[in-house]
């Protein structure tokens, strides 16, 4: 007998209405749960923090208004209205009351918010004024550190204005003992302790926090069964009658009891993923493993006949709908750093059991189907693939793939495994993980990651070499020595490591100032509740409450540096072409273009032609992403000059840094705030994104890209790597196109890469290339029996193409 | 040994069996008003115009150079069963060079294929049999009149060739008929190259591959007239026709495109 079953089950008619009222309206900034946060603050002044935050967090939960969303069979809203927010002023407010008129019209994730919320959260924000994470975090900062980040070679935005987030909880044990059982385990770890130790204080603290915001969790739920009995109560239509009914059923036990069946456990894990949600801003709270936690709820229920396929389909549906309801309203550096309102919850399906042994089972087919019906961008879906995961799985995953949604995107076990066992993780543990955000491993329910900690722009230490550590008049950087000092390679290369060690240790700085505020200010008991082994510790997560602890900023523009290093090397010292201070001379001149219009008139033609010069020897070296050693290896050696320094640090949890490569989408305004670089990037250009080539850069197709970002160093990136390829969707066409794809997969991971995910373009990015074909230098278009790269094409012919790319869907 | 090659394209996913890497030569001793590749003709390097931008086509390279290139994917070739496809121009035009290609690669165990009109003396085709895997045969019409009028010459040589290679039973053939409006695509005309196709006996697949325009530019980067400027191509229904009437003609595998 097959392991699992892999038949489709279609969308019903209610996903497709949820989803279209889910849409109906802007979203909007709510101002409930600020005002009832900080009414309770107001009544604990003189308690423990830890304790002041578990009752606020109940009193939260206690009034905030529930809602029961029409036709909807899963409940728990963040927001009275769909898609909405509420904002955490505990961690920063100024941004807010700053933004708050520019809000509904900024460009990326506008949300609407009403005059009277405006004022309800300006009267709440004057409680806040001093008592941030956010200002506390900024004290703890030295000077120097606070410099650098005014000069955007780091950013911390994420945690120094929010949550930490990041994090994936011990779901299963959430299903299996509900909230009445962890509340015994605090209470046993209670009668356990010894009142006269010195930690008796502070660990009693947390674990009242702990039944607190259990209580309050268990309150919540009870108001949504009352909500939905006085609905069915009113209830004219049997059918729905029925469903409310059953809703009232199951949030009278769940979460705070263990889940009878597979639709409470849908319900119960809801709750979980929703009520973190609102204890603190963080985002990239991951569900990990749902496959894994929720089948034997499923298996279960199917076996003894309680639930068929079709309804089973439809829950994990609704709950890919209540993950598009949940958004963030960032600042407005933050909203174009992680564009799309997202709450980056990653959800993993495939991979190996803890044991070592394959764990696809029926749910991982039904996730990627989720992901087919209701065709939104929550979760986060990602596949975990090893030497043994089946090929049907990777054929259902090509299938979501070749729809363009961008998902799954790929990770590779017989990476990450070795590199979190290399971090000091079990076996048992690294065979256990899962996703975080965007592509960061952790091993979920014991691991507080603190991933996505910091974007690091390594071009901006390569600017600094050129300036002798100034930047806009300011020195920031060391002083490595005039540009005309270096007289070899070497030394050029060198300057540029002290720049970036120097700016390391600031980063560093910056990340131990923020995690000592988040364990001041920013505690959270619920979270820490389900991860091991904060109730064994007597301590919450932000104190070290976790067995497993790290820091993970992340580095990216290693293709610009791997290219403009080559640049350097090549030009200035082997070919003698230019030195290197003409070559500064062409980067303030922004290669004869100009920093703006006005100084661009100013450029006298002898430097117009410099730089035209320069510009064309720089088109002509080889670059990254074309499978050439000489590049390539450059891009491996240049990564270590980030992710060796990062590794030697400590947090103030008692765990280590590890980096990650990847940007999210801050790539392009971080590369806004960069002068030009060597490698022919103009100023202000955005700058390549995680592991991939430049855009553009690699010409010589998918397997040349492939092979050159696999001579990346992946394992020592443990806090994620990010490799994106664009395809056109006749790459994917019938069975052979599957086939092909799924080796280039599967040849990248025996390679050792660690991730790859996978645009395939439809007409919308055709029409773009049309638009801006410099951005599209390397799509190729493949037609029955002809390729081409589709920019090159004169304009009839793109038609022809983007005609015929609608007939191949 | 050096050859002419005027591309290399890796991930090549629509000529031949899994993920291939095409060698492209340069030359070829007939002149298809259809061409795509028009600048594959002469066997001389030359200048093309591409985006207002001159560039050399054709390069000498040695056996070992095409080979460091075509190793690279080795990797994708065995996952996916691909390997090396010869194309040209016309590659038999080059038959020293193709020979040592073809069989560097076989020796170290990538599989290899050809895409050629196979009109050259017989044994040029013989000489690398032994090492071909896959032989995608251009065949574009039964009338050598016709074949001549849009080609420059006639097809019996060609003809003889495909029985030859059919018969000799060495490596897997596979018909390919470009599509092309007002010169094949009239049923008869496609029924009888599947008629043929039967009759030789031993074809695996035929692959009909409907008309393009995507070499037009490429005629004004060289200077010439593209003579097919108003020709559209086929449209799907039509060519679905053609697919069955293959089918129904001979019972061998046919496929839209490669």
């Amino acid at each position: 007998m097959k392991k699992y079953n892999t038949t489709v089950e279609p969308k019903s008619e209610r996903i497709t209405r949820l989803v279209d009222r889910m849409f109906k309206d802007m979203p909007e900034v709510e101002s409930y749960r600020a005002v009832l946060l900080t009414e309770s603050y107001k009544q604990t002044e003189d308690e423990p923090a830890v304790l002041r935050r578990a009752k606020a967090f109940a009193h939260v939960l206690e009034n905030i208004p529930v809602v029961i969303r029409e036709e909807e069979l899963i409940v728990g809203s963040n927001s009275t209205k769909p898609r909405g927010c509420q904002t955490y002023p505990e961690y920063s407010n100024k941004w807010l009351e700053a933004e708050f008129d520019t809000l509904a019209t900024r460009s990326a994730d506008p949300f609407y918010i009403s005059e009277e919320s405006k004022k309800a959260l300006s009267e709440s924000h004057k409680y806040w004024d001093g008592k941030t994470v956010s200002e506390l975090a900024l004290s703890l900062m030295a000077p120097e550190t606070i410099r650098s980040m005014d000069h955007n070679i780091f950013t911390v935005g994420n945690y120094l204005y929010g949550g930490v987030g990041h994090v994936t909880v011990n779901y299963g044990e959430v299903l299996a003992i509900g909230y009445n059982g962890i509340i015994q385990k605090t209470k046993d770890a209670i009668a356990k302790c010894d009142i006269s130790e010195k930690d008796y204080p502070e660990k009693r603290a947390f674990y009242d926090a702990v039944i607190t915001s259990c209580e309050g969790v268990i309150t919540y739920a009870n108001r949504h069964a009352k909500l939905a009995r006085e609905e069915a109560e009113r209830c004219q239509d049997e059918t729905r009658k029925k469903e409310l009914l059953q809703i009232a059923t199951n949030c009278e036990n769940v979460p705070a009891n263990g889940a009878k069946n597979f639709y409470e456990a849908c319900q119960s894990f809801w709750f979980v993923q929703q009520l973190m949600q609102v204890e603190s801003s963080g985002h990239s709270i991951s569900p990990g493993r749902f496959d894994q936690y929720m089948y034997p709820y499923y298996e279960k229920d199917i076996k003894e006949g309680k639930i068929n396929r079709a309804f089973a389909q439809e829950l994990i549906d609704s709950l890919w709908v209540k993950l598009n309801d949940l958004t963030k309203c960032r600042d407005l550096g933050g909203a174009e750093g992680f564009a799309g309102y997202g709450a980056f919850q990653n959800l993993i399906v495939g991979g190996q059991t803890p044991d070592g042994v394959d764990a696809t089972n029926d749910l991982s087919f039904m996730c990627i189907q989720a992901s087919h019906n209701v065709f939104l961008p929550q979760p986060s879906l990602s596949m975990r693939v090893w030497n043994g995961t089946p090929d049907d799985l990777m054929v259902a995953a090509s299938g979501l793939t070749k729809t363009g949604i961008g998902l799954p995107a790929f990770y590779n076990d017989e990476v990450i495994i070795p590199a979190l066992m290399s971090r000091g993780l079990t076996l048992q543990d690294a065979r256990d993980y899962n996703i975080i955000g965007c592509v960061e491993p952790q091993k979920g329910g014991k691991t507080e990651g603190w991933h996505d900690s910091a974007f690091f722009n390594m071009c901006r230490p390569l600017e600094l070499v050129f300036s002798n550590g100034m930047d806009n008049g300011v020195l920031v950087g060391k002083q490595t020595g005039e540009i005309n000092s270096f007289k070899t390679f070497d030394e050029f290369y060198n300057a540029y490591k002290t720049q970036m060690d120097y700016q390391i240790s600031l980063m560093i700085n910056s990340n131990n100032a923020i995690d000592k505020a988040h364990s001041t200010r920013g505690l959270n008991p619920f979270q820490s509740c389900m991860i091991e082994d904060c109730i064994g510790r007597g301590k919450t997560v932000q104190e070290g409450g976790a067995i497993y602890n790290f820091t993970g900023p992340q580095g990216f523009g290693i293709a610009n540096m791997a290219d403009s290093l080559y640049s350097v090397q090549k030009l200035v010292f082997e070919q003698n072409k230019i030195t290197l201070e003409q070559f500064k001379k062409v980067l303030e001149l922004n290669y004869g273009y100009g920093v703006n219009e006005e100084a661009a008139k100013n450029i006298s033609a002898e430097d117009k032609q410099l730089c035209e010069n320069v510009k064309k020897w720089i088109d002509e070296l080889p670059k990254f992403g074309n499978d050439l050693d000489e590049v390539d290896m450059l891009a491996r050696d240049v990564a270590y000059v980030f992710t060796k320094p990062v590794e030697k640090y400590k947090n103030p949890r008692g765990g280590t840094f590890q980096a990650g490569l990847y940007p999210v989408s801050a790539n392009v305004p971080l590369g806004g705030q960069t002068g030009a670089t060597p490698d022919g990037r103009l100023a202000f250009t955005p700058v390549a994104d995680g592991v991939s080539p430049s855009a553009g850069k690699d010409t010589a197709g998918p397997t040349a890209a492939a092979n050159s970002v696999s001579k990346m160093d992946h394992f020592i990136a443990s806090n994620g790597t990010l490799f994106n390829q664009k395809f056109h969707p006749t790459a994917l066409d019938g069975q052979s196109g599957i086939d092909n794809f799924i080796g280039l997969i599967r040849v990248f991971f025996e390679k050792k890469g660690s991730h790859i995910q996978f645009n395939v373009v439809d007409r919308d990015t055709l029409r773009d290339a049309q638009e801006h074909p410099d951005k599209y230098k390397q799509l190729v278009v493949r037609v029955a029996g002809y390729s081409a790269i589709f920019v090159t094409l004169s304009k009839s012919l793109q038609e022809d193409i983007i005609n015929r790319t609608e007939l191949t869907f | 040994m050096n050859g002419k090659v005027f591309d290399i394209q890796r991930y090549s996913i629509h000529d031949g069996r899994g993920i291939r890497t095409i060698v492209f030569l340069k030359g070829c001793t007939m002149s298809c008003r259809w061409c795509s590749n028009p600048e594959s003709q002469s066997f001389e390097t030359q200048e093309m115009i591409v985006n207002n931008q001159t560039r050399v086509v054709g390069k000498d390279m040695t056996v070992e150079e095409v080979m460091d290139i075509v190793e690279k994917d080795r990797a994708y070739y065995r996952r996916t069963k691909g390997g090396l496809t010869l194309s040209g121009g016309e590659c038999l035009n080059q038959p020293e060079f193709s020979k040592a290609l073809i069989m560097a690669a076989k020796q170290n165990g990538i599989s290899t294929a050809i895409e050629s009109m196979a009109a050259v003396k017989y044994d040029k085709i013989e000489a690398i049999l032994p090492y071909l895997d896959q032989f995608l045969m251009d065949i574009k019409h039964i009338d050598s009149q016709k074949h001549k009028l849009y080609t420059g010459i006639g097809n019996e040589l060609i003809l003889e060739n495909a029985r030859k290679v059919a018969q000799s039973n060495m490596t897997e053939l596979s018909i390919r008929i470009p599509v092309i409006p007002n010169f094949n695509d009239h049923p008869d005309e496609i029924k009888s190259i599947a008629c043929f196709a039967k009759d030789i006996g031993n074809v695996s697949c035929i692959h009909l591959l409907p008309y393009h325009r995507l070499g037009q530019d490429k005629y004004d980067g060289l200077g010439r007239k593209y003579l097919m400027a108003d020709i559209l191509p086929p449209s799907s229904e039509k060519m679905k026709e053609l697919k069955s009437i293959v089918e129904v003609t001979c019972d061998i595998e046919c496929k839209i495109g490669g």
